[in-house]
């Protein structure tokens, strides 16, 4: 089943995961990378220069997750782009079959390696939904005529967990009103933000239209959570649970419990459509933790990808 | 230039730090200019504000949309401009830069979008 026909059904819990960022090794080192995700993740997000940081682009790896059997997610940023080159992304990687297509506004340049770009932010975030929404309707932003409508089911992004709190839910509901279906929130170490975050979004009826996917990040150590806390923006993990997986005996494993505490918490609040994860482990945790949370895994295709794997 | 933009300018430049981008929105976002973010956007806060409430491209600052959601609440502004601060504020028209924007809401050019943006809103 599509990620679409999922998010509109809601006939189980979907999850997402993420290819990593990738540089350079070909195809063949590419397909060893997202492995472990086949027959576990229902899609996985082609991102667009994370962490402000060049990488093979969000086009090119959502081609190649395709051409390997996966469903892509397009993620498109606004921060080194015009209006122009966005929508010729977008409308490009739909003549190859990519549909999902997640818009965010983007890290800034500064959050990456080359500081000293120039940021572009011609659109902002909802702007581009409500541009995504417009070209599966039919039409580029001028009104010229797409024909015929690419099928783009169009998505965005949130974070529950960061200032002005109370208005965030507010800001979904922006994105919904522009077109968005689904929404992948941002990590959240929070629980409480991310509980009251789902309650203001029920109270407005956004779940009801739009699938809602709490991220969950995936890491091994106190150190992986405390850089987060300090150079990722937006992000803050509370002191006690840094605290808590550097204090265990068994850190890797002690993060990993909390990862999937989080997705449990995740999943029983009302709205939540499934969880969509980061993952930075690459030890196999993705499959465990659908396992964990009884996602069905499609064996034959997992053993199939390996397969593959160990042919190229 | 015209002698409106520069009185337009010598009094929303220092009250404001308008950026003169010709299609002010102030009035929508809390007398908060959202030029100033450094970012420009226009349909802000993005994800990335501090959990102070300072910008993520600079500390030192407190996110200008954090500022313009608790003005748009608590300033004395009409009611129409308060629920306007919900609302989905059009891509920049760029060639408007450094022209007034008085003058553009008097004639209404403030108030052209792209046809596909019109064509969506009315659905």
């Amino acid at each position: 089943m599509s990620f679409r026909d999922l998010c509109e059904s809601r006939e189980r819990p979907i999850i997402t995961g993420e290819a990593p960022a990738f540089d350079a090794g070909g195809l063949d080192a590419f397909a060893e990378r997202v492995a472990e995700m086949h027959g576990v993740v229902d899609a996985i997000n082609a991102t667009d220069g994370p962490a402000a940081h060049a990488h093979a682009s969000n086009v090119a790896i959502a081609i190649a997750l395709r051409q390997l059997g996966f469903e892509p997610i397009l993620q498109v940023v606004c921060r080194d782009k015009n209006r122009i080159a966005l929508q010729s992304d977008i409308v490009g990687a739909a003549l190859h079959g990519i549909d999902a297509v997640c818009c965010l506004t983007g890290d800034d340049v500064t959050a990456g390696d080359e500081p000293e770009a120039r940021r572009v932010f011609d659109l902002d975030g909802p702007q581009l939904v409500a541009v995504a929404s417009g070209l599966a309707q039919g039409r580029y932003l001028s009104g010229r005529v797409l024909e015929p409508a690419p099928p783009l089911f169009v998505g965005a992004v949130e974070n529950p967990a960061a200032p002005p709190h109370g208005h965030r839910a507010e800001r979904a509901a922006k994105k919904w009103g522009a077109g968005a279906r689904f929404l992948q929130l941002q990590i959240c170490f929070h629980a409480d933000r991310l509980a009251s975050f789902m309650n203001e979004v029920e109270q407005l009826g956004l779940t009801r239209e739009v699938a809602v996917l709490p991220t969950i990040v995936l890491v091994r150590s106190a150190g992986a959570l405390r850089f987060m806390d300090r150079q990722v923006p937006g992000i803050s993990v509370p002191p006690a649970i840094v605290d808590a997986v550097e204090r265990a005996a068994d850190s890797p494993e002690a993060a990993y419990q909390l990862a999937l505490e989080q997705a449990r918490h995740a999943l029983a609040l009302p709205g939540v459509a499934g969880v969509h994860l980061t993952d930075f482990r690459h030890d196999g945790s993705v499959a465990r933790l659908a396992a964990d949370l009884g996602h069905p895994i499609d064996k034959e295709s997992m053993q199939h990808a390996h397969r593959a794997t160990l042919a190229v | 230039v015209n002698p409106v933009g520069v009185i337009e300018h010598a009094i929303k430049g220092p009250v404001f730090d308008c950026r003169m981008c010709g299609q002010c929105v102030l009035h929508d976002t809390g007398m908060t200019c959202p030029m100033t973010c450094p970012k420009t956007l226009r349909n802000g806060p993005c994800g990335g504000v501090r959990d102070d409430g300072t910008c993520e491209v600079d500390a030192s600052m407190k996110c200008v949309w954090v500022k313009a959601e608790r003005r748009s609440r608590t300033l004395p502004l009409l009611p129409s401009w308060r629920e306007h601060f919900h609302a989905l504020r059009p891509p920049l028209d760029n060639r408007l830069q450094g022209e007034s924007s008085w003058i553009n809401a008097v004639t209404g050019r403030d108030r052209i979008t792209p046809d596909g943006w019109r064509l969506r809103e009315e659905g």
